[in-house]
């Protein structure tokens, strides 16, 4: 379990977050919204080891993270980030089997072959893995990263938009594999924009607003036309669609 | 998987075919040269030498001299400075995220010549041949230092960036040499000039002996961190993420680069591109996975490297040309092509 306490990030003298707790529960998908700036992907990066706060402590089970060997922490966390770009033209198969590498000494990494396969298959890239990723267009990039992450087989997978550049079915399709990995007792980090999306995968939403945590709780307590519309500044209707707000903005086209 | 089967097929006859060309090399190379030799005496004469009594071997001294003072101490330099260059630029494309990155390219190889003409100056050469090699490496050092963190970006660089920064690397160190050059008396501007344009005339067993260890050393610690590798190539968070400790990659390849290049340099002058060309044939043939490649660039810089010095020595008779010019002419207008087609994909020199 991921734990963060009074956490406080500058970054050249100007603070993005400010005196943030959270907890990161297995078997949880939680998801990060809020507006451009917010500090959404520094709270990922907190909470995932990358950035060290100035004030506050994050603990991976009791332990400070920053103490944590970064091969060890490796094995108990993975990240999906927005860089979707390899230097070499390695196969599919090769980039989702270095998900692998953390576990190359450890008795787990006997199972490699058949992880590397059941992650290119969850993530739909399977047809793909004798290609050059760099010849992929960019949901397919997305997608074999995912893979990538997914092989690593973390206890806590943190995931900064990773819908950005998919289609309508893919996007489903991540977000069906985040509440997968939570029901196999993973905790699921995910920073999202579509708040229709978010509310309708997530256990429990955590809404940051100018590097403050607003409000947390279910989607149905957090999307509320009125926070929303404060939030964001923007108009918003909220409907219920089969138990889960779907935010719908104001529209006046003439 | 059969996509595997078919790399690890590509990957063993590629092996087939570099160690039938560097053996093939270092025979021609044994045999050509202004004293014909037959290829049963060359045999004979390393048979003799290991002790095996035979009658192929030459009775003739200066036959065996030639052979054993002026062309075996040649051809282990081939193979060790080929090797080392060749290394060099696959290490050096992995930590730059570049496939464009090379020694000569960047000013590592001057950085190491301005070294070891320093050396020469201040008369420093008085305690061995390893001194020069030690200035060379430093020279190396501070110019590959000097690159990394002036052309680097969120953990890649763009190849606009990495070329100015070359021009300017390459500049200073040219007129550092310049200055040497000035400096120096008669001797030392003849060395100085042979370091511009590289050569493997006059190699010696002693010198051999610190580019073959030194070679080593280093080929097989950047075999070591081969995987390493191939995660940087995710970029620096991602590599991160996966377990790597980004940083300390990042300084031991530093000093690999150097250590590879300044003795490559110290012994051999400039020999620009074979790091550019060597890596580059053989990812096109096995892929870019690191293990492989610097091991198989290795051996292709090795086999390149004899090729290219024997027709250095023998291409105009009676006449020894600069190794350095002959690669650059082949290396040059390939690393145009390369230039040529990475802006035709990315639409830009970016």
């Amino acid at each position: 379990m991921i734990r963060a306490e009074d956490v406080t990030v500058e970054l050249d003298g100007v603070t993005v977050l400010d005196d943030v707790s959270l907890e990161v529960v297995p078997g949880e998908v939680l998801v990060l919204v809020g507006p451009n700036g917010a500090g959404k992907s520094t709270l990922l990066g907190v909470l995932s080891g990358e950035r060290n706060p100035a004030r506050g402590s994050v603990t991976v089970d009791g332990r400070a993270i920053g103490s944590i060997p970064s091969d060890e922490l490796a094995r108990l966390r993975s990240v999906l980030t927005q860089d979707n770009t390899v230097s070499f033209p390695f196969r599919v198969s090769e980039v989702v089997a270095m998900g692998r590498s953390p576990w190359a000494r450890q008795i787990e990494g006997r199972s490699d072959v058949a992880q590397v396969i059941a992650a290119m298959d969850a993530a739909d890239v399977r047809h793909l893995a004798t290609r050059r990723f760099t010849a992929l267009s960019g949901g397919e990039r997305a997608r074999v990263s995912l893979a990538r992450v997914l092989a690593q087989q973390a206890a806590t997978v943190f995931l900064d938009e990773p819908t950005a550049s998919l289609d309508l079915r893919h996007q489903e399709e991540v977000m069906r594999i985040a509440r997968r990995l939570a029901s196999e007792g993973r905790a699921v980090v995910v920073v999202l924009h579509d708040l229709s999306l978010a509310s309708a995968y997530a256990d429990r939403l955590v809404l940051v607003a100018a590097g403050h945590v607003d409000s947390v709780g279910s989607p149905s307590e957090i999307i509320t036309a009125e926070r929303v519309e404060r939030v964001y500044g923007l108009a918003v209707d909220v409907h219920e669609v089969n138990g889960r707000p779907v935010v719908v903005p104001r529209r006046n086209l003439g | 998987m059969r996509g595997e089967v078919m790399v690890v097929g590509r990957a063993v006859t590629l092996a087939l075919v570099l160690a039938a060309l560097l053996i093939g090399g270092v025979v021609l190379s044994a045999v050509i040269g202004q004293l014909a030799i037959s290829p049963a005496e060359v045999i004979g004469s390393i048979l003799r030498a290991t002790g095996i009594q035979n009658p192929w071997a030459p009775q003739d001294p200066i036959l065996e001299s030639t052979l054993w003072v002026v062309r075996f101490p040649r051809i282990a330099m081939a193979i060790g400075v080929g090797a080392a260059l060749a290394v060099a630029g696959a290490v050096m494309q992995a930590i730059f995220g570049n496939p464009l990155a090379e020694p000569g390219v960047v000013g590592v190889s001057s950085g190491g010549a301005l070294g070891a003409a320093i050396a020469i100056v201040i008369g420093v050469t008085a305690l061995g041949s390893a001194t020069i090699a030690a200035f060379a490496f430093v020279g190396s050092l501070i110019a590959t230092l000097l690159v990394y963190f002036v052309a680097r970006a969120n953990g890649r660089t763009e190849v606009v960036t990495l070329l100015l920064t070359g021009i300017a690397v390459n500049a200073f160190a040219g007129a550092g040499l310049a200055s040497m050059l000035f400096i120096a008396d008669s001797g030392g501007r003849e060395q100085i000039v042979f370091w511009q344009l590289g050569s493997l005339n006059g190699s010696s067993w002693p010198e051999v002996g610190i580019v073959v260890v030194a070679t080593s050393i280093a080929a097989a610690a950047a075999l070591i961190l081969a995987r390493k590798y191939d995660l940087l190539a995710l970029g620096e968070r991602n590599a991160r993420h996966l377990g790597v400790n980004v940083e300390r990659l990042r300084i031991v390849s530093i000093v690999l680069v150097a250590l590879l290049t300044g003795v490559a340099v110290a012994f051999c002058g400039i020999i620009a591109f074979v790091g550019l060309v060597v890596p580059h044939i053989i990812r096109m043939a096995i892929g870019p996975s690191h293990r492989p490649l610097i091991l198989a660039s290795a051996f292709g810089g090795a086999a390149l490297m004899v090729y290219s010095d024997l027709l250095a020595r023998s291409v105009v008779v009676g006449a020894d040309l600069p190794i350095g010019l002959l690669t650059s002419l082949i290396g040059g207008p390939f690393f145009f092509f390369l230039l040529y087609r990475q802006r035709k994909r990315s639409g830009g020199w970016a």
